[in-house]
């Protein structure tokens, strides 16, 4: 039931990207690209997403267990500090550079094209790359949330 | 182009419906670059659910292809082999040590009012604008 639950919850999302206009680099492009000829509507499908899951969110934060049981996977790193800047900014100048970001790279692999089965490679090697690096910190519980 | 802004609008709001049925039935939060860096980890737990989310996110891939021609297809880069590589390198490695990209700061986190995302959405979208700035209007010859 868990699986099948998630497997539906991909599937929504890869539709609300494809049909937002998220899986066209393009348009990302002309999102970003304030000083030319700026597209400013996709600005919508970040309204349109935190306009439905703010009140869900909202509930998830108080409620004790998931409707299916188990527990809330709560983010457990809250300090605002260098790591999560640079990490973003880093991010952010891939995603300037390209126009993809995850999920849109991902959900755009059923119509590959070469450049984006070399950049999904990269995505997932540096992704690998500083999981590796960090991965015994990772397995030592909450201690991490403090470090960086 | 067929209504911009309001099949974005249509879109987020699918967006926001997954990471709902995500986080209200099994508790677990919608952002991507967490759940490929989790595989990619390959650690047993929680190797389920991450798996058939992005086994959902093809199948429904699939699915909007067919359903919005021209919403899914191959699409050249405008940068070299190299450049491609490295903006996939920036993304990857930049999204596990940020924590987070576009769904899971800039959907669940603001979502949840919290501010290390807010941090975050404001870091990623300067830096993407500014980036995009310096490769089509200082670089480049596009208007």
């Amino acid at each position: 039931m868990r699986l099948a639950v998630a497997f539906v919850a991909g599937a929504v999302f890869a539709i609300g990207l494809g049909l937002s206009g998220m899986t066209n680099p393009e348009r990302i492009l002309g999102f970003l690209d304030v000083a030319g000829r700026w597209d400013p509507s996709l600005a919508f499908v970040m309204l349109g997403a935190i306009g439905v899951h703010l009140v869900p969110a909202r509930w998830a934060a108080r409620a004790p267990r998931p409707l299916l049981g188990g527990d809330f996977d709560r983010p457990v790193k809250t300090a605002t500090d260098s790591t999560l800047v640079a990490g973003s900014v880093l991010f952010g100048i891939g995603w300037g550079a390209i126009g993809y970001c995850p999920g849109p790279a991902i959900v755009d692999l059923v119509a590959p094209s070469s450049s984006l089965v070399v950049f999904v490679v990269a995505m997932l090697a540096g992704s690998a790359g500083y999981r590796y690096v960090h991965r015994p910190a990772a397995h030592t519980g909450a201690a991490p949330a403090s470090a960086g | 182009m067929i209504g911009g802004a309001s099949a974005a609008l249509a879109g987020g709001a699918l967006i926001g419906l997954s990471a709902t049925i995500l986080l209200v039935s099994i508790g677990r939060v919608a952002g991507i670059s967490s759940i490929v860096g989790g595989l990619m980890e390959g650690r047993r737990d929680g190797l389920g659910w991450r798996v058939a989310f992005v086994a959902g996110l093809l199948a429904g891939a699939v699915l909007v292809a067919w359903m919005i021609p021209g919403s899914i297809v191959p699409r050249p880069a405008t940068l070299s082999p190299v450049g491609v590589a490295i903006a996939g390198l920036l993304v990857g490695f930049g999204t596990q040590l940020g924590s987070g990209c576009t769904s899971g700061h800039g959907v669940c986190g603001l979502s949840r009012l919290s501010k290390r995302s807010l941090v975050a959405v404001l870091s990623f979208m300067s830096a993407a604008a500014l980036t995009t700035f310096v490769l089509r209007h200082v670089l480049g010859g596009a208007s």
